[in-house]
């Protein structure tokens, strides 16, 4: 069994090559938000400031050296206070932020299980907004024609799926959303308090995906709130806290430590 | 980011499961921003098919508007400066119609990128899409548009008498050129509008500044002589013009225009597309 430790030596060589059984390999990471002391709202007022110089902005470290490793097939869980930096290290794995330093390296497709609504457009229908979120997604038209029929299944949509978006629930939305976002194949799933989506059964509908993800060999990174669901699903978790490495070891060891902290 | 997959080469650029990202390993932005636009392409196709629809759907005259806005306003300009200040140029109707035309391809084309890139931005925070696909898309969606304003401008050539010649080849040359300053333009208007809400505002007065410093519905006859110099350093000028010459006239575009446009148009989407994509990863820091 392997203890829960701070972040040790261990990872600060950095090995050359990416071994096959990594999924995702995160060595000494920081990532620094730089922000304006002030909110600057407007063009004129930041060229006002900029030109007297008095443009202050303030770091802050939303990671601060972070080191760890995600294997091929595992399920792990991520916890933590809220700012601690967990849906900031899933956004290094989905490559929308880049590190401030350090290095990440990722091996396969990453798919990003969020919340991607805003990709929506409620004047289309539901079919062409599935168009639309797949390739905002990733997919090519071929890829989404293919899949259109699982797509509209899952969500149980059927009905609807040729009215436009404004005719929607919120449910449904987030339904489709999640049945577009789901559908992919990753070799790497990233979910991010996604869950509490949908009616009941849907959520349990949710849960048993992720489930067969799982057990299809899927590497997924589940950041939760939820110590039951990080319990249940996960092998090994991580636990952050102010942007470090607190701790890391098996789901229920590091459930354990964090609820006593 | 391919060169480590031993599949790259048969599949063209796809992730597979032994694709390895690397941070510390990236090319270029600008490159790599390239071959990213390109894995998406069918992304920009979306976005295009996404703002025609919606147009469409919102009025079902939606594009019936987009061919008439610009007769209308040709039919008041040419009163006003035609009749009215007795301004004297043959076939008045084709010359203002086509320099509008081409204008507001451009001044549409960068103010859509602002609001896409504006949109854009709450996706580009939690997934990751190439940045410069909101521009292109932007771009793309005005070059439908123009293609649908050359009907009303087809029709008013035929009722007007203007012969359509072999110069008429040449346009798509110019609408080419149009297309990729506009780009370079809104790849810079786009960086800057992201941050700052007012930024489109300010834009807009400049643009309106811009059309009135551009002969677009005047001949820059008109300018005097020794500030002709000055007219000719603003590409737009340049790029009216060589679309215009087979509309209005029936004649190939002059060499000299043809050439300070292809020049200023392949500069500024350069710098655009540089400055652009060394800037795109911070859009994802701001909150
Ligand atoms: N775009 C941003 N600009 C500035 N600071 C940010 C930005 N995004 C996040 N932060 C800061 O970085 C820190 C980590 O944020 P993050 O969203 O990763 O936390 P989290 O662990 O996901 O929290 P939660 O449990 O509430 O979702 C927070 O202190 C937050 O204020
Ligand atoms: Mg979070």
């Amino acid at each position: 069994m392997k203890s829960p430790t701070a972040p040790d030596n261990r990872n600060t060589t950095e090995t050359e090559t990416l071994s096959p059984d990594t999924a995702i390999r995160i060595d000494r990471v920081t990532v620094r938000y730089r922000l304006p002391h002030e909110r600057i709202h407007t063009f004129k007022e930041y060229v006002i400031r900029m030109l007297r110089g008095q443009l202050r902005m303030i770091d802050h470290l939303a990671l601060r050296d972070v080191s760890m490793e995600v294997r091929r097939g595992e399920v792990l869980g991520i916890v933590g206070r809220n700012g601690a930096g967990k849906s900031t290290l899933l956004k290094l794995a989905a490559r929308v932020l880049q590190p401030t330093e350090g290095r990440i390296r990722i091996r396969g497709r990453v798919a990003p299980l969020l919340d991607v609504g805003g990709g929506f457009h409620p004047e289309l229908t539901g079919h062409e907004n599935i168009f639309l979120n797949g390739a905002l997604l990733g997919l090519s038209r071929a890829e989404i024609t293919r899949r259109l029929d699982s797509i509209v299944e899952f969500a149980e949509l059927r009905d609807c799926i040729e009215s436009p978006l404004r005719t929607y629930s919120s449910g449904m939305i987030a339904r489709l959303g999640f049945a577009i976002a789901t559908d992919v194949e990753p070799d790497i799933l990233l979910i991010d308090e996604i869950l509490a989506v949908g009616d009941e059964k849907f959520r349990a509908k949710c849960a048993g995906r992720i489930r067969r993800f799982r057990d299809a060999g899927t590497t997924i990174v589940l950041v939760s709130h939820d110590m039951h669901m990080v319990r249940e699903l996960c092998g090994r978790a991580v636990w952050l806290n102010k942007g470090r490495v607190e701790g890391e070891g098996t789901a229920d060891e590091i459930v354990t430590l964090y609820s006593r902290a | 980011m391919c060169e480590h997959s031993p599949l790259a080469g048969k599949t063209g650029c796809p992730e597979t499961a032994q694709t390895v990202f690397d941070s510390a390993h990236r090319q270029p932005p600008a490159i790599e921003e390239l071959v990213q636009l390109w894995r998406y392409r069918d992304l920009v196709a979306q976005l295009v098919i996404r703002n025609i629809k919606a147009r469409y759907k919102r009025s079902v005259l939606g594009v019936v508007w987009t061919m008439l806005n610009p007769l209308l306003m040709m039919a008041v300009l040419s009163l006003v400066l035609h009749g009215l200040f007795g301004l004297r140029v043959p076939n008045y109707s084709a010359y203002l119609l086509a320099g509008l035309l081409l204008w507001q391809f451009f001044a549409q084309a960068t103010l859509a990128s602002t609001s896409e890139i504006v949109w854009g931005a709450s996706l580009v925070k939690r997934i990751y899409v190439p940045r410069t696909a909101f521009a292109v898309a932007a771009v793309g969606n005005g070059l439908v548009n123009l293609a649908l304003s050359l009907v009303p401008l087809a029709l008013i050539m035929a009722v007007l008498g203007i012969p359509v010649g072999r110069a008429a080849l040449t346009i798509p040359v110019s609408v080419l050129l149009t297309a990729m300053f506009t780009l370079g333009v809104a790849l810079f208007v786009s960086s800057v509008a992201v941050y700052f809400a007012d930024f489109m505002e300010i834009y807009q007065v400049a643009l309106t500044a811009w059309m009135y410093l551009t002969p677009v519905i005047y001949p820059i006859d008109i300018v005097p002589e020794r500030y002709r110099w000055l007219f000719k350093l603003n590409p737009m000028c340049h790029l009216v013009d060589i679309f215009r010459a087979p509309i209005h006239m029936n004649a190939l575009p002059a060499m000299e225009s043809l050439c300070a446009a292809a020049g200023a148009s392949v500069l500024v989407l350069l710098l655009g597309w540089l400055f652009f994509t060394r800037n795109s990863d911070e859009i994802a820091y701001r909150a």
